[in-house]
């Protein structure tokens, strides 16, 4: 009984305030973007971690390397069925590059909206080359993402295009005459490394990191976070090209 | 010294506005900046012409009023210093000096260089007091506080609200402000009933006004003419993403 009167009361309330309130559609604080933001691109970073251990195996031989490939879609079985990993890892990945993409949408054009009129005279921002760069590096990493996945997922941009020989297609992929898809992989490799020197350190501060010592550590991690990973990527386009892997 | 100023012109907040540049003949190297505008409005004035408006009142670094980006800096060129305590001397002879005013969607356009700051009144009225009980005042020490929060409390409290950060910011955020803010009161012990309900009902205060979200460029910080840190942005996040959790 005690229960059963107070719940149509607050109803009722609720329903009387709620009509000569002139309150708008309810958006998502800024503050909860960013935290949106923040948490899908550390999952993507732990997954470039780990896809860069992957391809690293690619110096220990192409048993090795075709092996590992292979082992990801079996991983499980005959438990749970062939490939569900991957597609676990698929789904997880999709919602969180949704996420980002969509906060870091919304979170531009209010940015865009709350300056209508610019300035006339206005020197290149302070911030750092990363830190200017992040919505437009984005987008060129996420096309970089389409064709990397186009390339060696589905293979369809491949030249060999063979799921059964990741190791070969790899190789073919970077060939000597092929420079063209190297370098524009290098350059979109560097595109990440940028987005994520300051995208570590702004996702450190969006979670609450807060003091001038932190401050310091957080951006020395970003950039060396960030560092590693140019480097291990890099370096599998770089040793097929100079022949050290074929 | 000779100048020549070009300067945001705009009779009221319907008009299209455009820079419309002035000769400074012979201004002193020690006026100060809003000195040599006021030299300037008096040539304006003898002219017939219409002064230019601008907003100013200590004159002393204190109060937060003028407001003025030179040539695209918020409060000019000097670290840590508003437009008032900015002198001439900075500049050279025959230097040409772009004045506009603070562009902000939430900081309309009044007049020249005059904009209207209400939304930082509004951030402020959202969450931006202690629930302090009335009466004779209470011994000082009646609520300890310590050394070091006391300090970081008062570099916060040090914000003068002049909005120095908004004109900066590439997004058009108030993060900085509101961080300051949040920052002075749930530092010291007064300000704990109302921490988680201050940050949140501040910060839709800010979004509803129409500040961008923040980037953490840190152009905010480079301008604050009180030296607020960058990082307060972070016990900002940190305490709405407490406030939230709780609710």
């Amino acid at each position: 009984m005690a229960v059963d009167t107070p719940i149509p009361k607050t109803k009722n309330a609720a329903g009387a305030t709620a009509t000569p309130t002139p309150r708008k559609v309810v958006r998502p604080s800024s503050i909860t973007l960013k935290i949106i933001m923040a948490v899908s691109g550390i999952l993507l970073v732990l997954f470039l971690y780990v896809h860069m251990v992957g391809n690293l195996k690619i110096f220990l031989g192409d048993v090795e390397f075709d092996h590992y490939a292979h082992f990801l879609r079996s991983l499980g079985t005959p438990v749970l069925p062939e490939m569900w990993y991957l597609w676990a890892q698929r789904i997880a990945l999709t919602v969180a590059v949704v996420a980002h993409i969509y906060t870091a949408a919304v979170l531009t054009v209010r940015a865009k909206k709350a300056r209508p009129v610019k300035y006339a005279h206005r020197p290149k921002i302070q911030g750092s080359y990363a830190a200017r760069t992040m919505r437009w590096g984005g987008v060129i990493v996420f096309l970089f993402i389409i064709y990397h996945i186009l390339d060696l997922t589905t293979g369809t941009v491949n030249p060999n295009g063979d799921p059964e020989h990741p190791y070969a297609n790899v190789v073919a992929d970077f060939a000597p005459e092929r420079w063209y898809v190297t370098l524009f992989y290098v350059l979109a490799i560097v595109a990440v490394g940028f987005h994520l020197w300051h995208g570590i350190f702004s996702a450190a501060r969006t979670l609450g990191q807060q003091t001038e010592k932190g401050q310091k550590r957080a951006k020395t991690a970003a950039l060396l976070l960030s560092a590693v990973l140019v480097v291990g990527y890099l370096s599998v386009p770089v040793a097929v090209l100079a022949g050290l892997v074929d | 010294m000779d100048i020549k100023v070009r300067v945001w012109r705009q009779s009221d907040s319907n008009d299209r506005g455009r820079m419309v540049a002035y000769d400074v003949k012979d201004i002193s190297p020690d006026a100060s900046f809003l000195e040599m505008i006021d030299v300037l409005n008096e040539k304006l004035i003898l002219d017939g012409d219409d002064p230019i408006a601008f907003d100013h009142d200590c004159r002393e670094g204190i109060c937060g009023a003028c407001s003025m980006v030179i040539n695209g800096v918020a409060h000019g060129p000097e670290k840590a210093t508003t437009t008032c305590q900015l002198h001439m001397r900075h500049f050279s002879d025959g230097d040409v000096i772009d004045v506009e005013p603070w562009r902000a969607a939430a900081f309309p356009v009044i007049k020249d260089l005059v904009v209207d700051r209400t939304a930082f009144d509004k951030i402020i009225q959202a969450g931006g007091y202690i629930s302090a009980p009335t009466g004779t005042a209470p011994d000082a020490h009646a609520a300890p506080v310590p050394k070091k929060d006391a300090d970081a409390a008062f570099e916060a409290a040090t914000c003068i609200g002049c909005g120095a950060c908004v004109a900066a910011c590439p997004n058009g955020s108030s993060m900085l402000f509101t961080a300051a803010k949040i920052t002075h009161l749930g530092l010291v012990p007064q300000g704990q009933p109302e921490r988680d309900s201050r940050v949140v009902d501040m910060l839709q205060a800010q979004d509803d006004a129409g500040f961008g979200g923040c980037t953490n460029m840190g152009e905010c910080a480079e301008v604050c003419p009180k030296g607020i840190p960058l990082s307060l942005i972070g016990r900002l996040n940190s305490d709405y993403r407490k406030a939230i959790a709780k609710s």
